[in-house]
């Protein structure tokens, strides 16, 4: 397969957040600004990637039926690896974050890589599908969390624009789900018309 | 492999380990660097709230079975100031923790919003800077003002559409006066001095007693 | 008092679907009718009940006295995933009716994260037992509260004519979103 082209699917073709709509947990909750969003992106994509090629690397010897949970067992270290890090080096992202960081564990994206993907490809492969997978949610996150940052606190990237506040709703838990739901139509049509 | 028990135990056996092993090696790593941060982010605080000094004494307390943290700051051996951990429960959202600095004698220097779930853009505008809050205790003595919102009759500029919220912040200040009032053995702004004993607060009646106690005990010297 | 608090703010002000944002995964994959989403709503409040149990167990009885915390995560989830197969095989000897009414839903629960969300927050929340227990059950409550409202909803929303692009997951997002704005009145409860 063209590489370029696994790393191009996880972004647009199979978007985790729009298309597949996986993980929508962390989406919801830690979009409150692009800054979280892009955070929270980038902590699952180290997850993802380091996930898929240990899981790619170790899939000969694991026996089919324990598979899951020995997927779960290498995940959770990883989810650990990075929550310890990012309290050491990152503390005030980790404070903004949150519970969602251990969370990471049962984002469905992972665990759905490394079934659909990791199990069944090489180490290259599956390491740029973890990049391609984790660029594609980033992206949908720090996305999101630029519109509610605009819209709700009238800023981006803790820039402000306007003085005053923006829409509260917004920034608030409703402003969540009718964002991403917006966000969803607007990304369907936009694929709909390059295809 | 094939699925035999044994292969099963010895895979996930391993896995785990192998897993278990990585994760206890990089807390090892990042156990000084988080205990620095946590650290760190305390210093932050205290330096934010207080005028220079080169060492704190923390004291725990426990008011209306809420704990609270007294730092007796000192430069060269004189305190200079005491910053107060404290919280509330009163909260829009639940509790929320504040560190309030003190003067010697007692003045209000800064508060530093530590944790709390306030709305964005109306209760959580208690941590911006020049709130009304804030600057209706800033270079003020909480023992001499009448401890509650402007709307229940007392001496605080409450934030716009917040009063739940800057009813909590009284509450927070008030026992961080009070935690300090009590490490140094002054007059509370609380009922624990007054005569009539109402244990809220926020109420303006009872702060009123209290402000009205103290100008007789400032008379009296 | 303490309790009531705790019940409350768990079901209403602080629902882990629409202000905590814990299993919006479930939320949106089983809401399309009331009768599966109250089995789903029922598993979890079984499962999350008996998961807080397990895991304030576990935490101050074994990873803090081996001073090991920060395995909390993998150790929570490999818990609740044998917890989960667990009540799948004592529901199925036990209970053949209750395995028939919850059983399709039990793999479900391992990925939903709300029960690893309230496995983490209780113990950050430093509970009691007694605590714990509460406030997995009313959490638990909240989350069949809302899947049940939101699954009434999307029942109607099926006779309506929506615009097309708008069609599948896009409208129950807006739809979950005035849900949420409705339970914002609860705030300011407690």
């Amino acid at each position: 397969m063209n590489k370029l082209k696994i790393i191009l699917s996880g972004i647009v073709k199979n978007n985790p957040t729009f298309v597949l709509m996986l993980g929508m947990c962390p989406t919801l909750a830690t979009t409150t600004s692009a800054v979280n969003g892009a955070g929270m992106g980038a902590a699952t994509m180290a997850v993802l990637i380091l996930s898929n090629i240990v899981i790619s690397l170790i899939k000969g010897i694991i026996p089919s039926k324990v598979r899951i949970p020995a997927y779960i067992v290498v995940i959770a270290a990883f989810v650990t690896i990075v929550e310890l890090l990012m309290k050491a080096y990152l503390p005030e992202l980790s404070k903004s974050l949150g519970v969602f960081i251990p969370l990471i564990v049962v984002n469905c994206i992972i665990l759905g890589r490394a079934e659909g993907f990791a199990a069944k490809n090489g180490v290259l492969d599956s390491a740029l599908d973890g990049i391609g997978t984790g660029l594609g949610f980033t992206f949908a996150l720090t996305l999101t969390g630029a519109v509610r940052e605009m819209l709700g606190s009238g800023a981006i990237f803790g820039h402000k624009f306007i003085s005053g506040d923006g829409m509260l709703i917004f920034v608030l838990a409703p402003g969540a789900f009718l964002v991403l739901g917006y966000l969803m139509v607007a990304f369907n049509k936009l694929t709909a018309k390059i295809k | 492999m094939k699925n035999t028990l044994l292969n099963m135990i010895l895979v996930l056996g391993g896995i785990s380990t192998v897993a278990a092993a990585g994760v206890g090696y990089v807390y090892k790593i990042t156990e000084a660097p988080i205990a620095a941060a946590v650290e760190a982010n305390k210093t932050a605080a205290l330096a934010g709230v207080l005028p220079a000094f080169d060492a704190t004494t923390p004291a725990e307390l426990t008011l209306d079975e809420i704990p609270v943290t007294v730092y007796t700051a000192t430069q060269g051996g004189n305190v200079v100031g005491y910053a107060v951990e404290t919280a509330t429960r009163q909260g829009f959202s639940g509790e929320f923790r504040l560190m309030v600095g003190f003067s010697p004698d007692g003045k209000v220097l800064a508060v530093e919003v530590l944790q709390h779930a306030e709305t964005p853009g109306l209760g959580d505008k208690m941590g911006n800077e020049g709130n009304p809050l804030f600057a209706s205790f800033k270079g003020r003595n909480p023992g001499e003002m009448n401890l509650a919102v402007k709307k229940d009759g007392g001496d605080v500029d409450a934030l716009t559409a917040a009063t739940i919220t800057s009813r909590a912040y009284v509450d927070a200040v008030a026992r961080a006066f009070n935690a300090m009032m009590e490490m140094t053995g002054g007059p509370k702004a609380d009922a624990a001095t007054g005569a009539t004993a109402t244990a809220d607060a926020a109420s303006g009646a009872t702060a009123e007693t209290t402000s009205t106690e103290q100008e007789k005990e400032a008379d009296n010297e | 008092m303490e309790y009531v608090l705790i019940i409350i703010s768990a079901i209403f002000v602080n629902n882990v679907v629409l202000a905590q944002f814990l299993g919006v995964c479930p939320f949106l994959g089983v809401s399309n009718k009331v009768s599966t989403s109250m089995g789903m709503g029922a598993a979890v409040v079984f499962v999350m009940t008996i998961a807080s149990l397990v895991v304030y167990l576990l935490q101050y009885y074994v990873l803090v006295p081996l001073g090991i915390e920060y395995m909390q995560t993998i150790v929570f989830i490999l818990v609740i995933a044998a917890l989960v197969q667990m009540v799948e095989i004592v529901l199925k000897k036990v209970s053949p009716s209750l395995y028939q009414a919850l059983g399709i839903f039990l793999p479900l629960i391992t990925t939903n994260c709300a029960v690893l969300g309230v496995a983490i927050l209780l113990v950050q929340k430093q509970y009691d037992l007694l605590q714990s227990v509460t406030y997995a059950f009313s959490t638990a409550i909240g989350f069949a509260l809302a899947l049940v409202i939101f699954a009434g909803l999307r029942e109607r929303l099926e006779l309506e004519d929506v615009p097309r692009s708008l069609r599948g997951t896009p409208i129950a997002l807006i739809t979950a979103g005035i849900l949420a704005m409705a339970f914002m009145g609860f705030s300011g409860l407690v």
